[in-house]
């Protein structure tokens, strides 16, 4: 039977197929798949030896019954042999059969290979090539490890075919993404780079793609092939449509090598050989140009080419950002996009434009877009197109168009699709804060932005706005008459219940004078909403309470009267029940300078960066990790040379109004029930009542009724927003001091003792002149005056440390009763201990005294330790205190990983207290190396190809201290333009983070 | 190019090629949502969107959707030429092509795109180069077999 229905269609299958399209229903289809599975099964287990023909059948259908979405557990022998057939077809399918459904099963993985590479030395090139595409499909690591190197070789031997060149450059790719620590750099890569001037246009293609991501990673090794690019570039670009024959796709000059081309000089900075710069400005001018040419042909293909080409040449302006006549041409032919009839332009014209928008060349050019994108947002029909108009408007916005740009978004809201609506709220509060200049309109904003879209403002949004009225005075009186009059509407969003009780329960005195908002109209305002309210507003609405009885003491009747009621006194819920109990309890007993004091007005925040910003990049996502860059980048611009420069600069990174945020966050993820107890209710009720002094009741008091409002609940105790942190804070902190010593620091705490005490010298100043020279090396000079040289040699590993300290005299005398020692003050006498070997107490001129230091880091810690050294010179004695180089990052192990490895581990450590950010100038030359270097000498590991942008530095590394171990990322981007740089740290721990980033933002 | 997947207006995926490693069942939720996704669009809108972290380019020939997920920093409208240029293949191929030559030649369809794509990148856009490329490999398989070739298609 078989012998009949050989040939291409293989006949048996084609009829399978046809059965499985006929059948009714699921079940039916099920049912045909299980009988032809038996079927399969056991012709594959039958005696009789199957021809390669009906082997390549079954295995096809296998393949087809896996590809309709079922599971294949059996048949992967059978593929495996067909891949040693001399017959094409039944090699090719059984090279399909492996590509689609590989698995890591281990035995057959090796045969695969050595079927691989048969067909790879059988000089037969559409046999190598179907070696060649089965391992990019594949590209797992098991072929890698098999074939990195032989790839490679194929793809530069002088003999091998282009088509199989081509194949090999490709296939390299894709081993190079999977497992680039497996493919080395060697001298190949030279060859490579001069595939770009082969002849054959499809080999160019190729290689194209392969040089671009090998770029990413090595830049160094491929920056030849800037020149080669561009001259090959300027070669089509300048060709006649026709030129390159069946490389021109309707009758643009081969669009996707342009694009390809324009995509490799996106790895490297524009080129410094004035010559090629030039050569490469012409081609963009040109390519320009042709977007005003009248097109060659009516076909969609022609333009989507045409414009693919385009968009490329224009995000490599975009990514050069040195040529302004170029950006603003740019900027002025996306305009005409902006307003094309078809919805593709317009789609990418927005988002391009989005860029250039951070360029401060094009800015301003942008900026005069503004009616069309407004326009764009209200009349396009399709909510992605909306989307790029929203982000536009966004990249856009500065100080001169907030207003406009604040106005047309909030009042988009109202209509938005419900799946951009959060982000539409996020973009709105991040721009009316940061281009605020009356606070007045920063709070209708916000108001309006809970009036129209109450459901999608987060809590981020509404805690912002409470901590910016509560820092500023001007716009307190503003807010209390605003919340008032908005809570007026029947019915209101309980986000603005929210944001009213808390700021009338603060600052409603400010409106009480006016007898239509009198203290009791305001209470019963805000009390006709309780009952509608869930039980966390309800707990802020009590605590707003008992801050009127504070504020208002005619009203106090009435409210203990509401706070006695069963609804609350007797509520189910645990946390109302105890708010209404020990709020009535207070306010019945304490006197009124007690509750002034508890009820205090909350004191500012302090300053840090708007947790709402976070929140945005957090919902932007990992690809997303330069926003800020672009915001400095367009602060630059927006106020380049204007008046007000410095204000705006600075509110665009440490605005005053860019503060905390976080603090009031952790109420978030720990609900307002779960607030510390540290002392429950009947410690206040065990409290003496009256005759105790003040501060005595004070504390007590304080803790209980600290969690006035819930954002105040925050299980961190330095985040409390009473200022009882202090109080909690002296308790943690002064045992460890005490305690947690180890025998180390008892041997050197001798050390102290044995310190000649005879003279109290007055310690002169520490000198740490040459400290932060030692951050990232070992070895060096550290300290010199005329008498005494103090040189350092030290090595560290994991959490330990030696550190050979050289003390030289430069004179020719004796230094006498000679003694060193090292001193860690306070804190770090928990976190470091050093204990220094005894040495001489003579030291002879011109001799070299050298003393070991034994480093133990117990934990993450800041200050560094202060070596004392003291000696009798002549009759006098000389008193010296230098501070000792040892930092935290002495304690680090680099830790290389790949770029996956490396995004995952940096999402992960996405919170805001985890990273900490410095933007910087430049004190030394930005040179590469030397950065490298220092990098490396921080004690990180420098990695290669993670960060896309190949001028970024990406390094990775773990502190070791004896209590835990703190991942470390680190992220340095310079921009030599500016001669700034930005430095990124994202490590588990905060403080870690810091201090890593305050030590490395020294070096450069 | 993260992957590209062929299905049809009913929702029924006719091909699907990966370029990133990816487990079954992350395959079949992607493809899940994706089809869902642009199947729900309608005909006037763009031809891209933001989907994940990932851009996806799609376009509709007859009853055929094809659609390609690309990074971020990748050019969408030369990925919708790159989809053009492989309707073109198939078309040249099977002489105007319809859903069922790509049902019933469905591992044709993978060995025209392997010629075109590999590793997710362009690797001939000479239509003429690639057409030689399979027209020698049915060449090949033709020396070895004794019948003639026949369409399998024309039985349906």
């Amino acid at each position: 039977m078989p012998a009949v229905s050989k040939g291409d269609g293989m006949r048996g299958l084609a009829v399978f197929i046809s059965d499985i399209r006929n059948c009714k229903s699921k079940e039916a289809e099920i049912k045909r798949i299980n009988k032809e599975l038996a079927n399969i099964r056991s012709k594959f287990k039958g005696d009789k030896a199957l021809d390669g023909y009906s082997k390549k059948k079954y295995v096809c259908k296998l393949l087809f019954i896996f590809l309709l979405g079922h599971d294949i557990d059996f048949g992967h022998m059978e593929a495996v042999n067909l891949l040693s057939s001399n017959k094409y077809t039944e090699k090719q399918i059984g090279y399909l059969f492996i590509s689609v459904l590989v698995n890591s099963n281990s035995d057959l993985i090796s045969l695969i290979n050595n079927a691989i590479k048969n067909d790879l030395s059988s000089r037969n090139p559409t046999f190598m090539n179907l070696a060649l595409h089965c391992i990019a499909n594949v590209g797992s690591r098991e072929m890698a490890e098999a074939f990195a190197a032989e790839v490679p070789r194929i793809l530069v031997a002088g003999d091998t075919m282009d088509s199989v060149k081509q194949s090999a450059a490709l296939c390299l790719l894709r081993l190079n993404r999977t497992s680039p620590d497996l493919v080395l750099m060697g001298e190949w890569t030279a060859r490579v780079v001069h595939l770009l001037n082969d002849q054959h246009l499809g080999v160019v293609t190729a290689a194209t793609s392969l040089i671009t991501t090998l770029a990413q990673k090595s830049p160094e090794d491929f920056k030849t092939s800037v020149s080669l690019a561009v001259a090959r570039l300027s070669r089509i670009v300048s060709s006649a449509s026709t030129d390159l024959q069946d490389y021109t796709y309707y009758f643009v000059a081969a669009p996707w090598l342009s694009v390809k081309l324009l995509r490799l000089l996106q790895c490297y900075p524009p080129p410094e050989d004035g010559a090629i710069r030039g050569r490469l400005t012409e081609c963009l001018e040109t390519i320009l140009n042709k977007a005003q040419e009248p097109p060659k042909s009516k076909k969609v293909q022609h333009s989507n080419a045409k414009n693919a080409v385009l968009f490329e040449a224009i995000s490599l302006i975009i990514h050069h950002d040195s040529e302004p006549t170029l950006l603003v041409r740019a900027c002025n032919q996306l305009g005409q996009f902006l307003q094309h009839r078809e919805t593709n332009l317009r789609y990418l014209a927005l988002e391009s434009m989005c860029t250039l928008a951070s360029s401060e060349f094009s800015h301003e050019a942008v900026k005069t877009h503004i009616e069309t994108v407004i326009n764009a947002l209200k009349s396009e029909r399709d909510v992605s197109v909306r989307q790029r108009a929203v982000d536009l408007l966004y990249a856009m916005c500065d100080r001169s168009n907030a207003k406009q740009i604040v106005a047309e978004m909030l009042s988009y809201l109202e209509t938005a699709d419900y799946s951009i609506r959060e982000e539409i709220v996020l973009k709105v509060a991040i721009l009316a804060e940061k281009y605020a200049v009356d606070y007045t309109w920063y709070v209708d904003t916000i108001l309006n932005l809970i009036r129209f879209a109450g459901d999608y403002v987060s809590d981020e949004v509404w805690y912002r706005v409470i901590q910016i009225v509560i820092n500023r005075d001007e716009v307190q009186g503003y807010a209390a008459k605003t919340v008032f009059e908005a809570l007026q509407a029947p019915a209101c969003h309980e986000n603005l219940v929210k944001v009213g009780g808390y700021i009338l329960g603060e600052f409603g005195n400010l409106i009480a004078g006016d007898s239509r908002s009198s203290p009791l109209i305001q209470f019963d305002l805000l009390h006709s909403k309780f009952h509608l309210c869930s039980v966390p507003t309800r707990a802020l609405l009590l605590s707003a309470y008992i801050k009127f009885i504070n504020l208002f003491p005619e009203v106090k009747g009435t409210i203990q009267e509401v706070l006695r009621s069963d609804s609350q006194l007797r509520n189910a819920d645990v946390e109302l029940q105890q708010r209404a109990v020990e709020y009535l309890r207070l306010s019945s007993i304490a006197s009124t300078d007690i509750l002034a004091t508890v009820l205090e007005e909350m004191p500012p925040f302090p300053e840090r960066e708007s947790s709402i910003l976070a929140k945005l990049k957090r919902k932007k996502g990992p690809g997303n990790l330069h926003p800020d860059l672009d915001e400095n980048r367009k602060e630059r611009s927006a106020n380049g040379g204007t008046a007000d420069h410095s204000s705006t600069t600075s509110n665009a990174k440490s605005s005053p109004l860019s503060f905390v945020g976080d603090l009031l966050a952790p109420a978030s993820t720990a609900p307002p029930t779960n607030r510390p107890r540290p002392v429950s209710s009947s410690y206040l009720l065990q409290a003496p009542l009256t005759p105790i002094p003040l501060q005595a009741s004070a504390v007590p008091v304080l803790l209980s009724a600290g969690p006035l409002f819930q954002v105040a609940a925050s299980p961190t105790p330095s985040t409390d927003l009473l200022g009882l942190g202090s109080t909690i804070t002296t308790q943690n902190s002064a045992p460890p001091a005490s305690k947690g010593t180890s025998l180390l620091v008892d041997v050197f705490s001798e050390n102290i003792a044995a310190f000649p005490v005879e003279t109290p010298v007055a310690v002169g100043p520490v000198a740490d002149e040459n400290f932060s020279r030692f951050v990232c090396k070992n070895n060096g000079v550290l300290y010199e005056n005329q008498l005494l040289q103090i040189g350092l040699k030290s090595e560290f590993r994991q959490n330990l440390g030696r550190m050979y300290v050289f003390f030289g005299n430069k004179t020719s005398t004796q230094f006498m009763n000679f003694a060193a020692s090292v001193v860690c003050q306070d804190t770090l006498q928990a976190q470091l201990n050093v204990h220094a070997k005894p040495a001489d107490p003579t030291v002879d001129g011109g001799a070299q005294l050298q003393q070991i230091l034994n480093i133990e880091c117990m934990s993450d810690f800041v200050d560094a330790p202060v070596l004392n050294i003291q000696f009798r010179y002549g009759g006098t004695l000389q008193n010296v205190a230098v501070k000792l180089p040892i930092t935290l990052n002495k304690f680090f192990q680099p830790t290389e990983m790949t770029s996956q490895d490396f995004f995952q581990r940096w999402k992960q450590l996405g919170a805001p207290q985890q990273e900490v950010q410095k933007i910087f100038k430049a004190k030394h030359s930005m040179d590469t190396e030397v950065t490298k270097a220092k990098i490396m000498g921080f004690g990180a590991a420098l990695l290669d190809g993670v960060d896309p942008n190949p001028s970024n530095f990406v390094g990775a590394g773990v502190i070791h201290t004896k209590t835990t171990q703190v991942g470390c990322l680190l992220r340095l981007e310079p921009n030599t333009q500016a001669q700034m740089y930005r430095l990124t740290l994202r490590t588990s721990r905060d403080t870690v983070s810091q201090r890593l980033c305050d030590l490395l933002s020294e070096q450069f | 190019m993260q992957f590209m997947l062929l299905f049809s207006r009913q929702g029924k995926l006719r091909l699907q090629k990966w370029y990133v490693p990816l487990s079954d069942k992350e395959k079949k939720k992607i493809t899940r949502e994706l089809v869902q996704t642009v199947l729900a669009r309608k005909p006037k809108m763009c031809s891209f969107l933001e989907w994940r972290d990932l851009k996806v380019v799609y376009k509709r020939y007859a009853s055929l959707y094809f659609c390609c997920a690309i990074e971020n920093q990748d050019n969408e409208l030369i990925t919708l030429e790159i989809i053009h240029r492989y309707v073109e293949l198939l078309d040249k191929y099977f002489g105007s092509v319809c859903e069922l030559d790509i049902i019933f030649n469905f591992e044709k369809a993978y060995f025209i795109l392997d010629e075109f794509l590999l590793g997710g990148e362009a690797q001939d856009t000479s239509k003429k180069n690639v057409l030689k490329a399979i027209e020698q490999a049915d060449l090949l398989q033709e020396c070895c077999m004794t019948d003639t070739v026949s369409q399998s298609f024309s039985m349906v």
